[in-house]
């Protein structure tokens, strides 16, 4: 058996820390002999820690990093990878693209694992065409709360109380999913300006749907909710060749720079984000057609930057990504100018629209809008304010994405996700002694 | 659990109609509490501060049988309450003040405070360490008082229980280094409450509400030890300082 070291566990917005018995992965069968000998505080799978909250902690509990089981093979034949689920999509990025090869669904960050962005169901900027990562998995391998291996695929209901399930109905050890071809390792942009929120949420409205990819960076500081679309394409070869990119396969995104250990809370308030809007907004055409990017540059612009969280200072930060139908469209500036109002400097605020949602019961994404805004954890007001919203939100069918969470209530949760009774029913039977539980899990009394 | 923002679900109050823990429960955002356990001896005081609570529309609110002189019950009523959910805070409220001159002339009252308010923290202090190390989180705060700084002619019988309990709290932080879950060593002066409503006022007198106040906002920045007022702290340590002819001669 591995050695068990106490360690104190938090989620990427560095907030409320607890300490867990961490263990590393080694095989199945030793993650079974885990969950069977588990004490009364239970057992939970950990990936590379990028869930903002407290999905991926679990006070006192056994906690098994998954990233020592990080194999992976491509299968180009069928298209498709199939990875231990502490595999990285880093890594996996790494060694795909060069063979013409992109995963189905990419978060705004890479560094995550399979078991991880299965468990949280991540989307990234295809939703409206392509759905959550979940709907691109053909087969997953979990260990139940009983020790008990099972192969489950979208034909089973255990697969999707999985997918989205928040690693709260076993430990996932391995997953096949498809990949889709890509000819370069390039994106073209197209890149257009909204000059306020109605007009940037009629423009994504009207086009999106011309692109697979696309998404809206909004300016939270200005109350005209003005803001920057972005949409791409896969380039092709004769894409890249035109614009003079010498090696359009080539892939090996780097470091740019590592934050500092130590910023004082208080760096990024209203006046420093302030001007980042400003120049940023400013820094976008008003419109542009066919620039050439990166994968890294257009899907994963923070990555360049190592452990950026820590800009937010000693408090840390919360992100608070919420969804709602298309007839709640106007909870989007409410929510911005709430934000506002409050003096909540957002520097990342995304806007994106959802396609529909999947079988999943747990699944975050469906049809109309999401908003994600990064925010220190330290503004007088933010508790009371979120609270407002969230409830504003839930009544009418919009909720919040558990993979940030870190402050919803409990009843909140519930009303939110009208299909929790349906998926405990599935968890009984996957862990009946409620083996699997997270600091999340507990707060929100799934 | 906390939340992202250090606002707790749940407390467990040991000395459960003290008014200080009270208010500082009326300090945390309401709509946040799920469970709220008053620990006391039960009397119609425990039971109105239940139903203070209540009529505030604080949810999960009950009362538990506890009492600080039982010493060999703690562990099953503290189990019990960690056994309902996990418990972000911990106040260790009960405390006895006595009367200095009846416990000098009879002794068996100074050793009933002393039992109260040390041997019975003792006692829960580790029981409730115990369960906050288990569950890898969580903080006790503990109410110990200026008077065990220096003791004084006029209280010390008090006052020594209060030093022995600050002591005891300090080391227990220290033992709960790397746990996850902390200690708040609460230092107040002289607090208008029922158990001082008969002596006379001192100098930087607060309310319970101005003590609560102090004792959330130190748990959100997850201080060791706050003084209430906060200035106090510079006032004992003049007051320790200062040579004993002279401590002896100020003014009660």
């Amino acid at each position: 058996m591995s050695e068990v070291v106490a360690t104190q566990l938090s989620g990427w917005g560095r907030t409320m820390p607890t300490v867990a018995q961490l263990v590393e992965a080694n095989s199945p069968g030793q993650i079974a002999e885990l969950v069977q000998h588990a004490n009364s505080r239970g057992v939970l799978a950990r990936g590379l820690g990028r869930s903002y909250g407290d999905a991926a902690q679990s006070g006192g509990a056994t906690v098994i990093d998954m990233t020592t089981m990080n194999d992976f093979t491509l299968n180009p034949d069928n298209m498709s990878v199939t990875a231990n689920a502490g595999a990285s999509i880093d890594e996996i990025l790494r060694e795909i693209v060069p063979r013409g090869f992109f995963v189905p669904v990419s978060a705004g960050t890479r560094i995550i694992t399979v078991g991880g962005a299965i468990a949280a169901d991540i989307h990234g900027k295809n939703h409206h065409r392509d759905g959550s990562f979940g709907a691109h998995v053909t087969e997953l391998t979990l260990i139940d709360g009983l020790g008990a291996q099972h192969t489950l695929t979208p034909k089973d209901l255990k697969f999707w109380a999985t997918v989205g399930g928040m690693g709260l109905t076993g430990v996932i050890t391995s997953a096949t999913f498809t990949v889709i071809p890509i000819a370069s390792s390039y994106i073209t942009v197209d890149t257009e300006r909204g000059n306020d929120l109605d007009d940037v949420m009629s423009r994504m409205f009207a086009r999106d749907h011309e692109y697979r990819y696309t998404v809206a960076w909004i300016d939270s500081v200005s109350s005209s909710g003005r803001g920057v679309i972005t949409r791409g394409d896969h380039a092709t070869i004769e894409q890249c060749n035109l614009d003079g990119i010498k090696d359009p396969e080539a892939y090996d995104p780097k470091n740019i720079a590592t934050a500092p250990a130590l910023v004082p809370s208080g760096a990024l308030n209203k006046w420093t984000v302030r001007a980042f809007n400003e120049g940023w907004y400013r820094k976008h055409p008003k419109e542009r057609i066919g620039e050439i990017q990166r994968i890294s540059a257009f899907f994963h612009p923070l990555d360049g930057v190592q452990e950026w969280n820590r800009i937010y200072g000693p408090n840390g930060f919360l992100q608070y990504q919420f969804q709602v139908p298309d007839a709640a469209g106007y909870l989007v500036g409410m929510a911005l100018s709430k934000l506002r109002e409050i003096g909540a400097p957002s520097f990342l605020t995304v806007l994106k629209r959802f396609g529909p949602g999947n079988r999943a019961p747990l699944s975050f994404p469906q049809s109309g809008w999401t908003l994600a805004a990064d925010l220190p954890a330290g503004i007088p007001g933010l508790g009371r304010a979120l609270d407002q919203l969230d409830a504003l939100i839930s009544a009418e069918g919009g909720r919040l994405y558990l993979a940030k969470d870190s402050r919803q209530s409990p009843t909140n949760f519930a009303r939110a996700y009208p299909r929790l009774g349906e998926w405990r029913e599935i968890r009984d039977t996957m862990d009946p002694k409620r083996v699997f539980a997270s600091d999340l899990s507990r707060r929100l009394e799934i | 659990m906390l939340d992202a923002l250090g606002d707790p679900q749940s407390v467990l109050v040991l000395g459960g109609t003290s008014e200080i823990a009270l208010a500082t429960i009326k300090e945390m955002p309401r709509n946040r509490l799920r469970r709220v356990l008053l620990a006391g001896r039960p009397s119609e005081s425990l039971d109105l501060a239940v139903k203070q609570l209540q009529a505030l529309n604080i949810a999960g609110v009950e009362a538990i049988e506890f009492d600080a002189k039982n010493t060999e019950t703690h562990g099953g009523i503290i189990d019990a309450a960690f056994d309902g959910s996990d418990i972000d805070i911990v106040i260790l409220a009960f405390g006895l003040l006595g009367d200095q001159m009846t416990a000098e002339a009879d002794p068996t009252h100074a050793v009933e405070i002393a039992t109260v308010n040390y041997t019975g923290s003792v006692s829960a202090g580790l029981h409730v360490a115990r369960r906050l190390k288990n569950q890898g989180h969580g903080a006790l705060v503990v109410l110990s008082s200026v008077a065990g700084d220096r003791a004084r002619r006029t209280n010390f019988v008090y006052g020594s229980t209060k030093a022995g309990l600050d002591a005891f709290a300090q080391g227990l932080d220290a033992a709960l280094a790397g746990t996850g879950a902390h200690v708040l060593i609460v230092r107040p002066g002289f607090v208008r409450t029922r158990m001082t409503s008969h002596l006379p006022e001192a100098p930087m007198t607060t309310n319970p509400e101005d003590v609560a106040k102090i004792i959330v906002t130190a748990l959100k920045k997850g201080k060791s030890a706050v003084y209430a007022p906060g200035p106090l702290r510079f006032v004992m340590a003049g007051l320790k300082a200062l040579p004993k002819p002279i401590f002896r001669k100020l003014p009660n």
